[in-house]
C-alpha cells in the first residue's frame, strides 16, 4: 500500500496525467464530452480536497459542499464585477473562490475540529445545514431559487484569452486541476500532512510527541476548504449561474459517497470517485430516472464487498498480477462479470418497470430497456426479468465463494513469497 | 545512597489525585535528578500509572505541584509538557498503526526539530529529521522492518517501536510505563540493555513489575503503596526497609525478590 503511494513520487504518472488532461478534449470532441470533462476536472479537485479530511485525517464530514458553494458565490460576484468593468482577470477568479472557502472555514472548522469521530461528523452535518438554511434566508445575496448568474465571455481578457468557448474554459479548468492535484499530493508529504495521518491513527500519541491534534486537524481543514473553494470558483465559471443548491446536503453526501467509492486510502482514489460522480450524475441521470437508486445500490454493494473502494480493488489486483498469480483468477473474473451483468440486467429491468408504472403510466404500459421490449401490464415481462435476476444472482454467489477462496490462497502465497524474499535478504546480510 | 549531586529535573510536591471519592494518589513528593534512573514499584492499584498520567499531562492533579526544569507543568496538556522536554511510553503499545516504522519515528521527531505544523517543506528534504529517525530505527533494531506498518509488527517489535517513539524526540526526562510487560525473561533482559543504551544521560522514571528489571536498571527506587510514597532510596536500602517488606507480604514472589533480587 505504502509502496504504491511512494510510486507517485516518480514523474511518469504526472506526465501521464498532464497528457491525459491535454488530449482528453481532442479525443472526446463532442460538446457533451467537453461539458463532462470540465465537470470532471472540478469534481477531481473537490473529491481530493474532501479526502484530505476523510482519508488523510479521519474526519468524516457531512457538510463539505459549503466550501465549494461559498467559492462559487464569491466567484460569480467577482465575475459580475469583471463584466461591469473591474480589472479582474477571469483566470484568477477561482482563486477568489479559494480564499472564500478558506475564510468560511476559519471559524467553522475551528468549531468542528475540536474532536474527531462522531462529534466531528455531527458538527459538520449541523454546520452544513446551517449554512444552507442561512443562504435561503438571504435571497438578496444568494439569489433565492433563481440563483445568481454571470457571463464569463464579457469583461477584461487576461493575456488576450477570452473564456467564452467551452474548450478554452476546459483548458483553464485542466490547468487548475493539474496544479491543485499536484499541490494536494505534495501536501501529503509535508510535516503537517504526515502528522494529519498520525492524528487520524492515534490522536493521543500525537499529543505525546508534541502536536496539538486540534491544530493539526484545523490547519488541514483550512487547506481542504481552500482547494474546495477553488473548485467552486471554477464551477461558477463553468455554469455561469450559482444557486443555493450548491450548499445542499445532497452535494455533501455525493462528495462523501463518491470519494469513498473511489477509495480513501489512496491518493488517486478520489480522482476515480470524481469521474464516477460526474458520469453518474450527468450521463446515468440522463439515461434513467432511477439513477440515484442505482448509485445507492452500487454504494451498498461496494461497502459490503470492497470497503476499500475502487482504488483498493485495483491495487490488490495489481499486486496479484505482479506476483504472477493472476492466471487462476481470469476465468473466474469472466464468470463473475457475466453473472453479475445478468443479475444486474434483470434487476434493472424490474426497477425500470416499477418506475415506468409509477411515474410514466400515462405513456402506456410499453417500455424499451436495452432494446428489450417490456410491458408492465404483462406478467411475462415481470417474471422473465425476475428470473433473469435470480438466475444471475444464483450463479454469481457460488462463483463469488470460489473466488474468495482462491483469492485468500493467492494472498497467502504472495505474503509467503514476500517473507521468503525478506529472509533471503536477512541471511545474505548476516553471512 | 543519597540523591545525586546533579540538578533536579523533575520535582513532584504533594501531588494528589482523586477519581470520584477514591483518592488514588495521596500527596506524593519526590525529586528526580539529571541523569538518574528511578524505578517506581508498588502493588497493583498503588497509583503508579496514575502518577505517570499526572506528570505527563494525560490527566490533571487535584492539587500539588509538578515542576520540570523549574517550569510548573501540572495541569498542562500533554503536547505542552512534551515540548518542555518530557516524553513517555505506554504500557499497552500506543503507536500510529497505519504508518510504517520509519514514519512512526519521523512523526516522533518532527516537532522537536522545529518543523511544527509546516506544510511548505517536503518530508524528503528534512535531512536532520530523516537522519534522526533512521538513527533511532537502528538503535531499536528495526531497520529491516522500515516500511512495515506498525500494526503488522510482532509484539516485541511494537514494544521496541514504542520505546523508539518515546526517546526519538530527544526529551531529557523520560517516563516508561512497564516497558517489558509481556516479555519473557530473556527478552526483558535484552530490552533493559536497550533502554539503558537509548536513555544514557537522561532522567528516567520506570514503572515496572519485574524485580529483575528494577534492580538491574534503577539508581533509586520509589515504592508506592496505596497512593503514598512508602520509601524512596537506593535499591539496597529499599530492600532492607521493614515497611517495604511488610507492604509486600502476601505477594510472595515480589517479597522474595525484594530480599534476594538476583537468582
Amino acid at each position: 500500500m505504502n509502496k504504491l503511494l511512494l510510486a507517485g513520487l516518480s514523474w511518469q504518472p504526472w506526465l501521464g496525467f498532464a497528457l491525459l488532461l491535454l488530449t482528453a478534449p481532442l479525443i472526446l470532441s463532442s460538446s457533451l464530452s467537453h461539458t463532462l470533462l470540465c465537470q470532471i476536472g472540478i469534481a477531481i479537485i473537490i473529491c481530493l480536497s474532501y479526502n484530505i479530511l476523510l482519508g488523510q485525517g479521519g474526519m468524516l464530514s457531512f457538510g463539505h459542499a459549503i466550501y465549494p458553494g461559498i467559492g462559487s458565490f464569491v466567484a460569480i460576484y467577482a465575475l459580475r464585477q469583471a463584466a461591469s468593468g473591474a480589472a479582474l482577470p477571469i483566470s484568477l477568479i477561482p482563486l477568489a473562490g479559494g480564499f472564500a472557502g478558506l475564510l468560511l472555514a476559519l471559524p467553522l472548522a475551528w468549531v468542528a475540529t475540536r474532536r474527531s469521530g462522531t462529534t466531528f461528523a455531527m458538527i459538520s452535518l449541523g454546520v452544513g445545514e446551517l449554512v444552507w438554511a442561512t443562504a435561503l434566508l438571504f435571497p438578496q445575496f444568494f439569489g433565492g431559487e433563481g440563483g445568481v448568474s454571470g457571463d464569463r465571455a464579457v469583461g477584461a481578457q487576461s493575456f488576450g484569452i477570452g473564456f467564452g468557448p467551452q474548450l478554452v474554459l476546459y483548458y483553464l479548468i485542466a490547468l487548475y486541476t493539474f496544479v491543485c492535484t499536484a499541490l494536494m499530493f505534495a501536501f501529503t508529504r509535508t510535516p503537517l500532512g504526515r502528522m494529519l495521518n498520525a492524528v487520524r491513527d492515534n490522536a493521543q500519541r500525537a499529543e505525546f510527541v508534541g502536536y496539538d491534534p486540534r491544530q493539526v486537524r484545523y490547519r488541514a481543514f483550512l487547506i481542504a476548504a481552500f482547494f474546495a473553494g477553488i473548485a467552486g470558483g471554477l464551477s461558477a465559471l463553468n455554469f455561469e449561474i450559482v444557486t443555493t443548491e450548491v450548499f445542499s446536503g445532497y452535494r455533501s453526501a455525493a462528495y462523501l459517497l463518491f470519494t469513498f467509492l473511489g477509495g480513501t486510502a489512496f491518493f488517486a482514489g478520489p480522482i476515480i470517485g470524481a469521474i464516477a460522480m460526474v458520469l453518474a450524475s450527468v450521463v446515468l441521470s440522463g439515461l434513467t430516472r432511477a439513477w440515484l437508486l442505482y448509485v445507492g445500490l452500487v454504494f451498498v454493494c461496494m461497502v459490503m464487498l470492497a470497503p476499500g473502494g475502487i482504488a483498493a480493488l485495483i491495487a490488490a489486483n495489481l499486486r496479484v498480477v505482479r506476483g504472477g498469480r493472476c492466471a487462476p483468477l481470469i476465468g473466474l473474473y469472466g464468470g463473475l462479470l457475466l453473472t453479475s451483468l445478468l443479475a444486474l440486467a434483470g434487476a434493472a429491468a424490474l426497477v425500470e418497470m416499477v418506475y415506468h408504472r409509477q411515474l410514466d403510466a400515462a405513456l402506456g404500459s410499453q417500455l424499451q430497456f436495452l432494446g428489450w421490449a417490456l410491458d408492465t401490464a404483462s406478467a411475462w415481462s415481470w417474471w422473465s426479468a425476475a428470473a433473469l435476476m435470480i438466475t444471475g444472482a444464483g450463479l454469481f454467489e457460488p462463483l463469488r465463494r470460489l473466488f474468495v477462496q482462491r483469492w485468500d490462497l493467492i494472498q497467502r502465497a504472495i505474503q509467503h513469497d514476500a517473507r521468503d524474499a525478506q529472509s533471503d535478504v536477512r541471511d545474505g546480510g548476516v553471512r | 545512597m543519597a540523591a545525586p549531586q546533579t540538578p533536579v529535573v523533575l520535582e513532584l510536591r504533594d501531588l494528589r489525585k482523586s477519581f470520584g471519592k477514591t483518592e488514588i494518589v495521596r500527596g506524593v513528593s519526590l525529586k528526580a535528578h539529571a541523569g538518574e534512573r528511578i524505578a517506581v514499584i508498588g502493588p497493583n492499584g498503588a497509583g503508579k500509572s496514575t502518577l505517570f498520567n499526572l506528570v505527563s499531562g494525560l490527566c490533571a492533579p487535584n492539587s500539588g505541584v509538578v515542576e520540570l526544569n523549574g517550569h510548573r507543568i501540572e495541569g498542562k496538556r500533554p503536547f505542552e509538557i512534551n515540548r518542555l522536554g518530557l516524553s513517555r511510553s505506554f504500557q499497552i503499545s500506543n503507536l500510529f498503526p497505519r504508518l510504517s516504522v520509519f514514519e512512526n519515528l519521523r512523526c516522533a521527531v518532527l516537532w522537536s526539530m522545529g518543523y511544527q505544523y509546516s506544510f511548505l517543506r517536503l518530508l524528503g528534504g528534512l535531512t536532520d529529521a530523516n537522519r534522526r529517525a533512521a538513527e533511532v530505527m537502528a538503535q531499536i533494531h528495526l531497520q529491516r522492518r522500515r516500511d512495515v506498518l506498525a500494526m503488522d509488527l510482532a509484539y516485541a517489535e511494537q514494544r521496541a517501536l514504542e520505546l523508539g517513539i518515546t526517546i526519538a524526540g530527544g526529551a531529557h526526562a523520560i517516563l516508561l510505563d512497564e516497558p517489558t510487560a509481556g516479555m519473557n525473561r530473556l527478552e526483558a533482559r535484552h530490552f533493559v540493555e536497550l533502554i539503558k543504551r537509548v536513555s544514557a544521560g537522561k532522567t528516567l522514571l520506570v514503572v515496572e513489575h519485574d524485580m529483575h528489571v528494577v534492580f538491574d536498571l534503577a539508581d533509586r527506587i520509589a515504592v508506592l503503596v496505596q497512593g503514598e510514597l512508602l520509601a524512596f532510596d537506593a535499591p539496597d536500602a529499599v530492600r532492607a526497609n521493614r515497611a517495604v517488606q511488610q507492604a509486600y507480604l502476601g505477594s510472595a514472589t515480589a517479597s522474595e525478590l525484594i530480599v534476594r533480587p538476583r537468582p
